[in-house]
């Protein structure tokens, strides 16, 4: 499957629907911020607790968490290295001089390199601001995340890099997701007006799901933290620093 | 009506090339490209110049020789061979740019002629069908269901002209070895190679150097023949049992410990 163009493409397919499931099950969490400050308990400090003590004791501590990140930078890995050795193969098999003339392809299409780079580039800021803490411009406290939402969303830089991000993504996806039906020869054309429009559907489904978080901090629709957020964290997670 | 010429012309698969301008007057709108370029040629000839190398063949768009880049664009603006398109689609006195296909895998022999063995390669490691000779089979015995058939023929007007390889950016041929495994695969003739057909030809097409597809569709605007990218997913289907199939079939022995 690697050595050939086809099943390469299949494997970017595939890799890239896992991205795309995580990242609508990413949403779907991010989405408990909604619930506001919760009195003393943001939803959303409940629900990374959860996430982490998931299975336990069965699962040890955090282990659905860790099993998830290895799959994905697996996924994201093999996604990347694929994607760069098909480029490199369909460069050399057009003299570049001449490069063919644009009728039909989409602007997303297009990009799709671009939109991935960016992407790449943006999740490792995000990794390093809000799970790491390494990038602490908004002060970040392990284990408060509504307080670290409502801090960093009070920036509008950060509101503007994460709503940039999703422009990327939106960008990405928009070719994607009707592009990885055509690899896995799932199209017809009966199908093709449905998936397109599956496809933005989706699109635009994950985007403004992303978006809805920093926009409703930014514009004070979930409100400020709960003043003991700091030491609520440091009791109930057991953590912090 | 007069037009201005600017024509790629390259002596040899190994020379530089470069473009080339003349000016052709008094040509018929009913004129088809390739008489037009005719025209040009009889006069190069009468001032003893190098004619211009073409590829032609049918002059009635089923054999897909007549490989040029018209404008940027593999055949021409109307969507049709070469030999098909006629002068009375270009503007008079427009300037008019002719080249040749551009791909690393179907190189420039001279002028605006290319070598498409390549593809001819793609169709062989296709292989045969498995048939029955002898006595005339009976019409009826190998029943198709209307839908099926038509797609099969809707694929099998491939012409192989390599428009779709040209039109590509990755320079990618899965239109064309989409097409003729549609064709093959779907009709009861083409099943018992079934599997190896669809490996092998992506097999030969990934060892010329062909790229490989990202999704642009550029190929199927292309196509003289409007072949319709479905092939493609249907290629990959097939490409994917095929390499599947390869497997030993036959199940291994089990022993103890
Ligand atoms: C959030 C993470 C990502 C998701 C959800 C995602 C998803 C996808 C999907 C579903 C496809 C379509 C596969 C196909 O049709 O075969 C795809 C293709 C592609 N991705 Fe990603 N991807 C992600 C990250 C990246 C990154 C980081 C890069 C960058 C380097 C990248 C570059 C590409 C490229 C170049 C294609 C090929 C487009 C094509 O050939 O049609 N992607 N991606
Ligand atoms: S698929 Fe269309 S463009 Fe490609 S070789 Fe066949 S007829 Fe020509
Ligand atoms: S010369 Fe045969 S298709 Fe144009």
């Amino acid at each position: 499957m690697w050595r050939s163009t086809i099943g390469k493409k299949t494997i970017v397919a595939v890799t890239g629907t896992i991205l795309i499931a995580y990242l609508v099950l990413h949403m779907v969490g991010n989405l408990n911020s909604l619930f506001g400050p919760g009195g003393g308990e943001p939803r959303i400090d409940w629900y990374a607790e959860w996430l982490r003590t998931f299975g336990e004791p069965l699962i040890p501590y955090a282990g659905v968490v860790w099993a998830v990140r290895a799959i994905l930078l697996g996924a994201i890995v093999v996604h990347i290295v694929a994607v760069v050795q098909l480029r490199t193969r369909n460069r050399a098999a057009r003299p570049a001089e001449f490069p063919a003339r644009r009728i039909g392809r989409s602007w997303e299409a297009r990009l799709m390199m671009v939109s991935g780079v960016l992407l790449v580039a943006f999740i490792v800021f995000h990794l390093l601001q809000f799970t790491t803490l390494t990038i602490d411009v908004t002060p970040l406290e392990a284990g408060a995340l509504y307080a670290n939402l409502y801090n960093a969303f009070q920036e509008w830089y950060l509101v503007a890099i994460y709503l940039a991000a999703l422009v990327f993504l939106g960008s990405h996806l928009r070719h994607a997701v009707w592009s990885l039906c055509q690899t896995l020869g799932l199209d017809s054309p009966e199908r093709n007006a449905g998936i397109r429009m599956g496809a933005n559907v989706l699109t635009l489904v994950i985007v403004l799901g992303f978006a809805l978080v920093p926009i409703l901090f930014f514009t004070g629709a979930l409100g400020e933290p709960p003043a003991d957020e700091l030491s609520a964290s440091l009791t109930t997670l057991g953590g912090g620093s | 009506m007069n037009f201005k010429l600017v024509i790629w012309r390259q002596h040899g698969p190994d020379e530089e090339g470069s473009f080339e301008t003349h000016e052709v007057a008094g040509i018929d709108p009913d004129a088809s490209f390739l008489e037009m370029l005719d025209q040009l040629n009889a006069r190069l000839g009468r001032e003893k110049r190098p004619s211009i190398a073409f590829d032609s063949d049918c002059r009635e768009g089923i054999c897909g020789a007549c490989s040029l880049v018209i404008d940027g664009t593999p055949h021409g603006p109307q969507q049709v061979t070469s030999c098909q398109t006629y002068m009375r689609d270009f503007v008079d006195g427009a300037t008019i740019k002719v080249e040749p296909y551009r791909s690393n895998v179907l190189p420039v022999i001279r002028d605006l002629v290319v070598d498409r063995s390549a593809l001819d390669r793609v169709i062989e490691a296709g292989g045969f069908i498995s048939t029955t000779t002898g006595p005339q089979p009976n019409p009826n015995a190998m029943p198709i269901a209307p839908k099926v058939q038509e797609q099969a023929m809707d694929a099998a007007v491939c012409i192989g002209c390599g428009a779709c390889v040209a039109a590509c950016p990755n320079g990618s041929a899965v239109l064309f070895t989409g097409a003729k495994v549609t064709h093959l695969n779907l009709l009861p003739q083409g099943q018992p190679e079934r599997e190896d057909r669809a490996f092998n030809m992506v097999n030969q097409m990934d060892e010329e150097g062909f790229g490989g597809c990202t999704n642009f569709g550029e190929c199927s605007r292309a196509c003289p023949q409007e072949i319709s990218l479905d092939v493609i997913g249907m290629l990959n289907r097939e490409y994917r049992k095929g390499a599947a199939a390869q497997r030993p079939k036959h199940r291994s022995e089990m022993i103890a410990q």
